[in-house]
């Protein structure tokens, strides 16, 4: 302790604030991890197979197995490749992943950095994830992640409007724009039904779908395409350049589940919160219910790659520019006269 | 205030970091022979035909032009939705003749044809 003390104060903070940076870093990472093992698992048992089931007891070791070969196989930077942006791109994508993390409200109480534009911050970060797909299709200098690249910037583009749109009218209605205030605006005595899925329930959906698109994940993930482009973006990557890249679809994947929690579920709050009273175990707000949605919208991820056929590449764009932007702007009106007209129980 | 924003500066820093430790560990403990035909661009077992930048579909450009236009009414947007309470029903209204506009746009350009992928 006395080395501690000896140490200014300044320096403490900053100690603090990067041992839960570190700790938030390494429980996400794990995440990520076992979200490989347990999409292999889900879609192993949804095709009537058992999963991976060799590597530790009923194959929990599996990630680690995986990690391990990845970093032990060589790292292939093609001849004609732009070879900064070739290394530069995978951090591109992994660091804004992580990074949306900071304004996460994780408990009661609890955000690393409680800033007010939390949701812009998120808006911007997510955003930044299209940079390192575009310059890893482009340095590669390869057709198959040129076009890859040139599918999922569009495709990205296209469905940020849409989720723009839903996070305006989450604002709307909750008035503000930090996310720990956006979960207790969603508390209620009516537990569940107070939350915003019910009266946002379109742009909930609308939300939920082009996380799925933004993502790059099955159904819309044209951008790998493997039946037609080999694998799109990251056809040059191996080794650990393309562990990095895996790494930052399945992060995001967890961040937009996170996310749809926060805005349309209501984080850390209860969902029997009316029900049990805020000081039962079954009432009271926490971090357990909002892992448990978290893992629910995971789930779904899941599920939608092992049920859906890829769309085709018009029906995506179709879908984001013509279905999802004209419902989003309809629900808005909608909601801007719900709040007028202060509907209970959310807007009384 | 601004001390709020010191989480975010570190994070960025750690989740970079994480990237560049892989990325050398991977440089490091990867191994294997290097020749031509390994580091030629894949091309379904053939010699690349030519130069892998090529022409690309110009609707890729229009859709990165109306994501702009889009973008920056979202972004005005979002002072607006913060203040909704304070501005009550003359808010409301006057940023619904901005919606109206932002529609009318919109059905223009779906009449033109610029949302057609096919």
């Amino acid at each position: 302790m006395a080395i501690w003390e000896s140490i200014p104060e300044q320096f403490q903070m900053v100690l603090i604030i990067l041992a839960q940076v570190l700790a938030v870093t390494i429980v996400v990472t794990l995440c990520v991890a076992y979200l490989t093992l347990a999409e292999r698992k889900v879609i192993g048992y949804i095709q009537n197979r058992i999963g991976p089931n060799r590597v530790g007891p009923k194959g929990l070791l599996q990630p680690f197995a995986d990690v391990i070969k990845l970093l032990l196989k060589e790292v292939v930077v093609p001849s004609s490749a732009n070879r900064f942006l070739f290394v530069i791109a995978p951090l591109l994508s992994i660091t804004p992943a992580l990074a949306a993390w900071a304004v996460m409200p994780l408990f009661p109480g609890f955000t690393l950095a409680n800033i007010n534009a939390g949701l812009l911050y998120v808006l911007a970060l997510t955003s930044l994830g299209v940079y390192g797909v575009i310059l890893a299709g482009w340095a590669s200098n390869s057709k198959y992640a040129f076009l890859g690249a040139m599918r999922s910037a569009a495709q990205i583009v296209a469905y940020e409007i849409a989720m723009g749109f839903a996070l305006v009218a989450v604002v709307m209605a909750s008035g503000s724009l930090n996310l720990g205030e956006i979960v207790e605006a969603q508390a209620g005595g009516a537990g569940l039904l107070n939350w915003f899925w019910l009266p946002l329930f379109p742009l909930f959906v609308v939300y939920f779908i082009s996380g799925v698109a933004e993502t790059n994940r099955a159904p819309f993930d044209v951008a790998e395409g493997e039946s037609e482009i080999v694998a799109g973006f990251h056809v040059e990557y191996s080794g650990v350049t393309f562990a990095i890249f895996f790494l930052a679809e399945y992060a995001n994947m967890i961040l937009i589940s996170a996310l749809t929690a926060v805005f349309f579920l209501g984080g850390w709050l209860s969902p029997f919160q009316g029900l049990f009273g805020e000081d039962s175990v079954l009432g009271a707000p926490g971090l357990f219910w909002f892992a448990l949605k978290t893992a629910f919208f995971l789930f779904c991820f899941l599920w939608f790659r092992a049920t859906f056929p890829r769309y085709r590449y018009d029906q995506i764009m179709r879908l984001g520019w013509k279905i999802f932007i004209p419902v989003t702007i309809v629900w808005i009106f909608v909601l801007g006269a719900m709040i007028a007209f202060q509907v209970p129980p959310w807007f009384a | 205030m601004l001390e709020n924003y010191l989480p975010i500066l570190i994070f960025l820093l750690v989740g970079a970091g994480l990237g560049g430790v892989l990325l050398l560990l991977g440089f490091l403990l990867g191994r294997g022979g290097k020749d031509a035909q390994k580091l030629s661009p894949y091309e379904c077992g053939f010699e690349a035909f030519e130069d892998s930048r090529m022409k690309f579909d110009v609707r890729y450009y229009l859709v990165a032009i109306l994501f702009i236009i889009f973008d920056l009414e979202i972004a005005f947007l979002f002072p607006w939705a913060v203040a909704l309470d304070g501005l009550g029903m003359f808010g409301f209204l006057t940023m619904a003749v901005f919606l109206l506009l932002l529609v009318v746009g919109f059905i223009y350009e779906w009449k033109k044809g610029a949302l057609e992928w096919d």
